[in-house]
């Protein structure tokens, strides 16, 4: 009893260390799991291989040397494009079923359900639901041949349109829900002014709209552009041998080639770059609100407590 | 523009608009003239914000019920851009993303006026409504307090210079000193730039203090139209007569003196009151009439006036409110009368009355208002 009024009058002399002691467990937990074997996986990308898999504590740069090689360099441009590519169909077909559900008013539970229903599923079930859809005997190929209109399968898997249609099918809802999150707050007062103030339908979606929604929008771009830079199962399942991303790369080099260096090396390479352009697309002004002060903090932005999470100068 | 009697500008016939099929706008009509400060006054519910969103074009009318016409033109087809009108809403709905400047410049962008005249037209814009341009033009919304918020929502929708402003509630999120000042405010906009204002409140004394008509809704309909004096001193139902001032309140059976005058047999007792012109009593019908407190007075049981109407009861509170005094009288036949005496000093010269002591209220026959019944 008497220990808990202490621990309780300390915290009411120190009010700032109250919100420091509520983060302290997830402060814990991303050190022992997330920064200790990221530092690990550092230490070994500096390395020298060791013969039976592991490492020799020998400093070398050589695999950050071999990274640069083209034949890597060409996987990894593969990838950034991939990811591009999906970001941005995603954000083709994700935009417009947010707008609808942010409207729908009677029949937006349902439809939220149906967006978020595939997450229901693991991912690779998903993965190999579309290898049925899409394998020579699968159902698109036995409709269009029952149909007449082809003589023989199409080859749709292990094809780059196979790779792209998983990682859209599987990265839609990460796209859709953010958006729809940022529609959903956009008060309808303010498309009403807009109206009176003479902007027609297009010059109410771009002038009004689609800026209240950019949050949820880079929101959406981050979550789907992210994953599917380093997602290898889609590419591995449905694009075989010759689709090959960055993530199946850095795998096979822990898991195949026992190459634990490089596989590392590897990896902070494409963080770097994820970082580096993270950062780039939050620079931007109407992006930094996005991410909550860290964001902000990161972005360069002048807060008055920076160093603090949960600073309360913040609006929402 | 000779005539004394100038077109309207905005007019209602026999307008209704339904929702899931309820009417919320039942059958109204009502024309505005131009430069006139008009208001839609009602409780919550009584569809007067609707008829503002019917004249603005953000709801259709019910097809084939009535015509909305601004300066002439039927406009029920017409969106809202195509209507000529500004609105100023309830939440200010400011853009966000957008400066003050950019926010008032929304509108001149739009309706594609050439960009030299843009900055300049910004500037009066917000001079008028008495914002700087130079310390508020590049601030977000955000960085502003809500009565200066309203002042950029009114220069976005003057910088358009339309005939006719629309505004919903304009006042209703501002503190009480502020919302004074700004009414004042709105009243010379009116008078100085000859706009006609349609303004939608639920504040009766917003209405009275800032209107040339008000048209008092209630239940979709409009219960009564006039200016403020008309509707505050002949109220036509119970209805206005509550929910404009207090009032106080008595029925009985009717019985025909003649000369619009009437006697009304009360569970009180028998009245002689006199009916504004106009005023349809149905003799032998149960009518009620209501009495606002500043035209009672309380007199000793005793010395009631002859020539006046007088209910006996029990004096059970007095309350001090600087100008007046209100002295609540328990009737001895049920109920409550609210009298407002003027008061004349209670240090110099205090009323004789004290919790407990017996009194009657009274009333001159042509002091109280015999009410229609509201369908």
């Amino acid at each position: 009893m008497n220990l808990r009024r202490r621990i309780l009058r300390w915290f009411g002399r120190h009010p700032g260390a109250t919100g420091y002691a509520l983060l302290s467990p997830a402060i814990g937990w991303l050190v022992l799991f997330f920064l200790v074997p990221i530092l690990v996986m550092l230490a070994y990308s500096a390395m020298r291989r060791g013969t039976y898999g592991g490492v020799e504590p020998t400093l070398t740069f050589e695999h950050y040397r071999r990274f640069f090689d083209p034949l890597y360099l060409a996987v990894l441009q593969r990838t950034l494009v991939w990811s591009a590519v999906t970001t941005v169909v995603c954000l083709l077909i994700g935009y417009p079923v947010a707008f609808v559900i942010a409207r729908a008013t009677r029949w937006r539970p349902l439809l939220l359900f149906l967006v978020v229903l595939p997450f229901w599923t693991s991912f690779l079930v998903r993965m190999f639901a579309m290898i049925f859809l899409l394998r020579d005997t699968g159902f698109i190929n036995g409709v269009l041949l029952r149909l007449g209109l082809i003589d023989e399968p199409l080859t749709l898997l292990y094809t780059r349109g196979a790779v792209l249609l998983g990682l859209v099918y599987g990265f839609l809802p990460l796209m859709i829900l953010p958006i729809y999150a940022s529609l959903e707050k956009l008060d309808d007062s303010l498309l009403e002014a807009a109206e009176v103030l003479g902007a027609r339908p297009v010059a109410r979606f771009a002038r009004v709209i689609w800026p209240l929604s950019l949050p949820g929008v880079v929101a959406g771009s981050l979550l789907v552009f992210i994953p599917a830079l380093g997602s290898f199962v889609t590419s591995d399942l449905l694009g075989g041998a010759k689709q090959v991303m960055i993530g199946n790369l850095i795998q096979n080099q822990f898991t195949v080639s026992r190459n634990w260096p490089f596989g590392s090396a590897a990896a902070f390479v494409v963080m770097a770059i994820v970082l580096v352009a993270v950062l780039l697309y939050l620079r931007r002004r109407d992006a930094r609100e996005l991410l909550g002060c860290s964001a902000r903090w990161l972005a360069g932005s002048s807060s008055s407590r920076p160093w603090c999470p949960c600073s309360s100068t913040r609006r929402w | 523009m000779t005539s004394a009697r100038l077109d309207p500008v905005v007019e209602f016939q026999s307008v209704s608009k339904s929702f899931d099929g309820k009417r919320a706008v039942d059958d109204v009509s009502f024309s505005i003239q131009p430069g006139e400060f008009f208001s839609l006054l009602g409780p919550s519910g009584c569809g007067k914000t609707t008829t503002l969103r019917l004249l603005a074009g953000f709801e259709p009318a019910d097809p084939g019920t009535g015509e909305i016409r601004i300066n002439g033109r039927r406009v029920n087809e017409e969106r809202p851009w195509e209507r000529g009108v500004g609105m100023v809403f309830q939440n200010y709905a400011l853009f966000p993303h957008l400066s003050v400047e950019r926010n008032v410049a929304f509108g001149l962008e739009q309706r594609r006026v050439p960009r030299a005249e843009i900055p300049d037209r910004v500037h009066r814009a917000l001079d008028l409504v008495r914002l700087d341009p130079r310390e508020f033009g590049r601030r977000a919304p955000s960085q502003l307090s809500g009565g200066q918020r309203q002042r950029v929502a009114l220069a976005r929708a003057l910088v358009l210079e339309p005939r006719l402003l629309l505004l919903d509630e304009p006042l209703g999120a501002l503190d009480l000193k502020l919302r004074k000042e700004m009414q004042l405010e709105l009243k010379s906009l009116n008078r100085a730039l000859g706009i006609t204002f349609v303004y939608v409140t639920h504040d009766q004394e917003e209405a009275l203090t800032m209107s040339d008509r008000i048209a008092v809704m209630d239940r979709g309909r409009i219960a009564q139209l006039g200016t403020p004096a008309d509707v505050y001193e002949n109220p036509r139902t119970a209805f206005v007569a509550s929910f404009i001032g207090e009032s106080n309140f008595f029925s009985g059976r009717s019985e025909a003196l003649g000369d619009r005058r009437w006697r009304i047999t009360s569970a009180h007792g028998v009245f002689e009151v006199v009916a504004e012109p106009g005023v349809r009593v149905a003799a032998g019908a149960e009518v009620g009439i209501a009495v606002r407190p500043e035209w009672m007075d309380v007199y000793p049981l005793d010395q009631t006036p002859p020539e006046e109407n007088a209910v006996p009861g029990t004096v059970q509170e007095i309350i001090y409110l600087g100008e007046t005094l209100h002295v609540l009288v328990a009737l001895d036949a049920g109920g409550t009368a609210k009298v407002a005496v003027r008061n004349e000093g209670q240090l110099i010269k205090p009323i004789p009355w004290t919790r407990g002591a017996r009194a009657a209220v009274a009333w001159l026959p042509e002091d109280c208002q015999v009410l229609e019944p509201s369908e």
